[in-house]
């Protein structure tokens, strides 16, 4: 267990800031998830810690010490990379015992480290076979397995589920989860999926254009988007912004709904012209204009299934929002103003 | 269409394949079979144009083999080439290897320029190179030495090699190199214990290409080596088996069939390899 701490660290390639001037704290044991769009710098960052890059400024410290200047090898991390890398010319134990090997282990010792990381996820079978003969459940299992063998102070995940499929990536997630909690080992994990850092994080960090946007417990970001770019990137689909004057207000499509189900004291009332509706098993997406507004405001209204107010395109209907469900954000920075209600 | 037009179909095409595969195969494996035939026909049956020059119409003779190992140094010469060729792979693999290596991970502009600019070497000519080279030779007194072949070599197979080697490292995931050293590796060593072990197929056909650019090299055997005994095949064959305008035929394809049906086998066996290591980062 260890905490993980970037300290004002950048990464420039070239003109490109890929990391500028990020501050971070992982805690003792805690789960950490990097979320951001593509070219955020989220996987850069996580190379930093890993030593895989060298930063333009800054420094990285683990376990209160300073390993900026230390090859891979010597900051006992561990990373599961989104391809596995698996070492293909290795069978699955030499590739679990790989880290044991490089740093001189007894044999014995080894056999036994190899056996209770196969075991821990259920790939004892596989030990003879190369990566090649595995599936991709398979071989994210045999990657972990390697991370774990040698108990890092740090795991570093990057995407790791990404190239599973979507029925596998869900019992993937919780398994991931489990053993996180049972070996308490500080990670940071890395991804563009939403539903994955939600489900995941005990914190997110939301990057964008290499800086760390807002971090806080999925409730938090959630709950309290900081901007406009966490507030439309959190949520699926996001948050509707409409603008007004010299600001954004903004409230998530589930607390948008008709009068008869949605109303109460504080509710605001807007005219809801529907334009289009969507099916989607569990959910309803009504896609529409809200009217009497300068600007064209398209929002949507998501309605889980136990609504059963019948709503057709084309109709105009009578929608609220609850006065504390919505935020308001500054146009010009996106900045969260506080004090909501229109 | 009906079931009957199907089958003939099916046939239609099996009968093409079968016969392009046919075609295919008399065109690659016919100079084997001249080469077989030649060696080991009679002098007479070889220039009488009246019989079928495709069958023994005398019966075979060992005759020609005999002029081979016993009026020629042929063997000395397959010595002479091993020698050379196994000296030359090592120094190509001994440059070739790292240089193939720090071009396929160096990054920016100067990575791609540095690799076309190798590989422009590759194609000067020696007919234009063999001059420059005479003089090193001679000032390191290295003339009529097979140390002089060592030397030059090196100066097309390398650049080549490199340039071959360089796609095998390109395809080869640098996540791989990334998780070897987290798993506690210098950079020298996840290339030791994981890009080399993976990349053996790539060493393998930079051997085999070095080996066999050496075994036909010409021009630089002709130029440096003067004494018989120091010749290599590809040089000591056309000068002793051509006297005038009188060719020993039988002697020449024996030869010929001797030095190349070694390395036709090795080719057999890593076919699949060698196209592998051609088309290695060209499609991504």
């Amino acid at each position: 267990m260890a905490t993980v701490e970037a300290r004002h660290i950048s990464k420039h390639f070239d003109e490109v800031r890929a990391v500028d001037g990020i501050d971070l704290l992982a805690r003792e044991g805690e789960f950490l998830v990097l979320l951001g769009p593509s070219g955020c710098g989220k996987t850069t960052l996580m190379r930093l810690i890993a030593g895989l890059e060298q930063p333009t400024a800054g420094d990285i410290v683990i376990d209160g010490r300073v390993v900026t200047d230390l090859p891979p090898r010597a900051r006992n991390v561990a990373m599961v990379f989104q391809s596995y890398a698996l070492y293909p010319h290795l069978t699955v134990a030499k590739n679990i015992s790989f880290p044991l090997r490089a740093v001189g282990m007894q044999r014995d010792a080894i056999r036994k480290k190899v056996e209770w990381a196969a075991r821990m996820f259920g790939i004892e079978r596989f030990l003879d076979r190369k990566p090649r003969q595995l599936s991709g459940g398979e071989r994210q299992r045999v990657a972990l397995a390697r991370a774990v063998v040698r108990e890092p102070v740090v795991f570093l995940l990057d995407e790791p589920l990404s190239n599973l499929d979507a029925k596998l990536r869900n019992s993937a997630r919780d398994e991931l989860k489990q053993f996180q909690r049972d070996l308490a080992t500080t990670t940071i994990y890395v991804t563009h999926d939403q539903a994955e850092a939600m489900g995941l994080g005990d914190r997110i960090a939301v990057l964008n254009q290499g800086k760390v946007i807002q971090i806080g417990t999925p409730q938090e970001i959630y709950g309290k988007p900081m901007d406009t770019f966490v507030a439309t990137f959190i949520g699926s689909p996001p948050m509707n912004l409409v603008e007004e004057g010299a600001s954004y207000f903004g409230f998530r499509p589930e607390a948008f709904l008709p009068r008869e189900v949605g109303n109460s004291d504080d509710s605001v009332g807007f005219p809801f012209r529907v334009t289009r509706v969507e099916y989607l098993g569990a959910d309803r997406l009504v896609y529409g204009v809200l009217e009497g507004r300068t600007a064209e405001a398209h929002v949507i209204s998501k309605m889980p299934n136990n609504i059963r107010a019948e709503i057709v395109a084309g109709e105009r209907y009578d929608f609220v929002v609850r006065r504390r469900e919505i935020h308001r954000f500054d146009r010009n920075s996106g900045r969260h103003i506080d004090g909501s209600g229109r | 269409m009906t079931r009957r037009s199907f089958k003939l179909v099916r046939i239609a095409r099996a009968g093409g394949h079968a016969s392009i595969l046919v075609f295919f195969i008399t065109f690659l494996a016919f100079p084997f079979y001249w080469m077989l035939m030649t060696t080991f026909k009679t002098t007479i049956d070889l220039h009488d144009v009246s019989k079928n020059p495709f069958l023994f119409n005398e019966p075979p003779t060992l005759e020609h083999l005999v002029v081979l190992f016993q009026d020629t140094q042929y063997l000395q010469w397959l010595i002479n080439t091993g020698v050379v060729g196994i000296a030359v792979v090592l120094i190509t693999l001994v440059l070739a290897v790292p240089a193939g290596y720090a071009l396929a991970r160096m990054a920016g502009p100067w990575a791609q320029t540095l690799g076309i600019a190798i590989f422009l070497t590759y194609l000067v000519p020696p007919t234009i190179l063999f001059i420059p080279f005479a003089r090193i030779i001679a000032t390191l007194g290295l003339q009529d030495s097979l140390w002089s072949l060592v030397l030059v070599y090196p100066s097309f197979t390398v650049p080549f090699c490199t340039w071959l080697l360089m796609g095998f490292f390109k395809a080869i995931p640098r996540d791989l190199e990334d998780a070897a050293m987290i798993d506690g590796l210098s950079r020298f060593g996840a290339f030791v214990k994981v890009v080399m072990p993976i990349s053996l197929a790539g060493v393998l056909t930079a051997v085999i290409f070095a080996f066999t650019l050496v075994t036909q090299e010409f021009v630089y055997g002709v130029t440096f080596i003067t004494s018989a005994s120091s010749y290599t095949v590809s040089v000591g064959v056309p000068t002793f088996l051509v006297r005038g305008d009188v060719y020993f035929w039988g002697s020449m394809m024996g030869a010929c069939l001797i030095a190349s049906v070694p390395i036709a086998v090795i080719y057999d066996l890593f076919v699949d390899r060698f196209v592998a290591g051609f088309t290695v980062g060209a499609v991504k």
